[in-house]
């Protein structure tokens, strides 16, 4: 049987505890050290499952600027981020383009939206 | 020349210059002008493409050129407003004349009945820190860094040091990752960091980058191009500690080292500052110390919240429409208003008291450094407490906000504290 125990910073509120979590043979045991549940529930996602948010830019033709900022319409697994980075880094859109519009459907077969987050006039 | 005339004129059309123009609009001003010297509106909100802002105004997380976007078109809907972009303004006069510059015009006057300062901070350089070495090509700001990735499309290099962990220095580190480039390391001259704790864990712990606290850079190496750093531990005094020298390889240095409100303008008419906050000393109303002069935002105080930044941008439009129109109500007395003990500044630094208004007045305050289990007590005249509020942890980097109702400073004195004391955990 194996045992790990890693050590989380709670991120829900301004507190910041910084607690630990067990895990056994990859299975989530026990949180100790939060100060609330919220804490010890942050903690056992983050060591299960983390999820983050995706903020970068695209390149864009014949736009006002030269790239246009997005996001993810959910979050998506933590070591996804940067692989969806990476292939976002090598797509184009032709302006104009509208704040909400799909830059990217289903990134790396993850079920998630790629989403422009402002508008964007043609040049 | 003829010059044109406004109710109000607004430098700066960041979100503070956005809120203020729409908030006039809605108090009443019927000519209202914003100058911004960038190529469109939005201020600083552009280049932050992250999410985390507008959670307490629009109730979701935005990214900053989402915000900016729905004041943007706030503002659009109403003729009463004017916009001239590209256009910097270089002057400013007691009676209220605005001297600009664009392409188009070239150098022009246009005439405020109230101005209202909304220009915004700017980033402290490698001057302002001084780190001995040449001045290879390779340092920048992690601002104009953060410009230029988000904005402009290029790095600024490919293996990276960041001085400083506030939020920008952050936020800075996981872009660049995702951009493809190496951060090597952030280090930070305090023993603690003023960023948020969520983004020390999404942005540096996310992508095993190393955060060094109590550590600085004490040179930067390279002829014609950065090609590493020298770190160094620091002790209580922040001075280096002979033998805990290391060297980081490295093509890029930005630093993150601290924004100042951008008061050249405001100065030069004479508007008295706060020392401490670097900003104008302003009342409840955000007026100055020159009538119908007023300024909210970052040219105030530095805020992490764009949400108070709005806020406070709604309240100087609002007075600075009154102005125009003669209906700002005539004070009978004006109350200091001091910041003591773990409190370093406090906005507004007076309160102006009439016979009219009804609105609660907030207090923005910082602590000085990290600080457990503290009461803050608002007091006036006699020691008499007018409110409090307590704080199982207060940082440097989070602003602590109070709201107390008008009617409690009528008899409070001349002067009202901001104090703090240590309480025992409950
Ligand atoms: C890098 C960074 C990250 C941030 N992250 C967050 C976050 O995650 N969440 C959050 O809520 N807040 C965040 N903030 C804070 C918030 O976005 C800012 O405090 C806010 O944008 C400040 O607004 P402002 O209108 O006072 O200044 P600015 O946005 O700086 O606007 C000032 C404007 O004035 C113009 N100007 C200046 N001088 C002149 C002149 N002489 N003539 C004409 N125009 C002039 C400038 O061009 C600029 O457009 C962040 C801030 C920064 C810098
Ligand atoms: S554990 Fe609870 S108190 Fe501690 S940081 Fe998390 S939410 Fe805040």
């Amino acid at each position: 049987m194996s045992q790990v125990v890693r050590k989380i910073s709670c991120i829900v509120c301004p507190m910041g505890c910084s607690g630990e979590v067990t895990l056994e043979n990859g299975e989530f045991k026990t949180a100790t050290g939060y100060t609330c549940k919220r804490g010890s529930d942050y903690a056992k996602l983050e060591v299960t499952s983390p999820k983050r948010m995706l903020t970068t830019t695209v390149r864009v033709r014949d736009g006002e600027l030269n790239l246009l900022p997005v996001a993810s319409d959910k979050p998506l697994p933590k070591n996804k981020v940067l692989p969806a980075a990476r292939c976002l880094a090598g797509v184009q859109v032709v302006a104009p383009i509208k704040e909400g519009d799909i830059i990217y459907e289903n990134i790396l077969d993850l079920g998630v939206n790629i989403i422009a987050t402002r508008d964007l006039a043609k040049r | 020349m003829n010059k044109q005339l406004f109710d109000v004129v607004i430098i700066g059309g960041g979100p503070a210059g956005l809120a203020a123009a729409h908030s006039a609009k809605l108090n009443g001003a019927k000519k209202i002008l914003i100058i911004e010297r960038d190529r469109e509106l939005g201020g600083i909100l552009q280049q932050c493409i992250h999410n985390g802002f507008g959670l307490h105004r629009f109730q979701q997380e935005l990214t900053g050129p989402g915000y900016a976007q729905r004041y943007i078109q706030l503002v659009k809907e109403h003729p009463e407003i004017e916009v001239l972009l590209d256009t910097m303004v270089l002057q400013v006069n007691k009676d209220k004349t605005v001297i600009a510059v664009n392409p188009k015009q070239g150098v022009f006057e246009v005439q405020g009945e109230a101005i209202v300062f909304t220009m915004g901070c700017r980033e402290r350089t490698r001057g302002a820190i001084r780190i001995p070495g040449k001045r290879p090509a390779g340092v920048f700001t992690a601002g104009a860094a953060q410009r230029m990735v988000n904005m402009e499309g290029y790095l600024p290099g490919k293996k990276i040091v960041i001085l400083g962990s506030g939020d920008i220095g952050l936020i800075m580190a996981r872009r660049l990752t995702l951009e493809g480039a190496d951060v090597q390391a952030v280090l930070e001259i305090m023993p603690y960091s003023n960023g948020l704790t969520r983004n020390i864990v999404q942005c540096l712990d996310d992508y095993n980058i190393p955060l060094h606290l109590a550590h600085t850079i004490i040179a930067i190496h390279g002829q014609e191009r950065v090609t590493g750093v020298t770190c160094a531990k620091v002790d209580a005094n922040m001075k280096p500690i002979a033998g805990t020298e290391f060297d980081i390889e490295c093509d890029c240095v930005l630093l993150s080292v601290g924004l100042i409100p951008e008061n050249e303008l405001s100065e030069e008419v004479g508007i008295a500052l706060d020392a401490k906050t670097n900003g104008p000393i302003v009342d409840q109303r955000r007026q100055t110390s020159i009538p119908g002069f007023f300024a909210a935002g970052n040219v105030v105080h530095v805020h992490d919240l764009v949400d108070f930044v709005s806020e406070e941008g709604e309240i100087a439009g609002k007075y600075a429409a009154l102005f125009a129109q003669s209906k700002l109500p005539e004070n009978y007395r004006t109350l200091h208003v001091m910041a003591e003990n773990a409190i370093r500044t406090v906005v507004p630094q007076k309160i102006a008291l009439d016979h009219v208004s009804l609105d609660a007045v907030r207090l923005f305050m910082r602590v000085g450094k990290p600080e457990e289990n503290l009461m803050v007590e608002v007091t006036g005249a006699g020691e008499k407490v007018l409110a409090s509020k307590r704080l199982p942890i207060a940082k440097p980097g989070e602003m602590i906000v109070l709201e107390i109702p008008i009617d409690k400073f009528a008899d409070a004195g001349d002067s009202i504290a901001v104090t703090t004391r240590q309480v025992v955990k409950a």
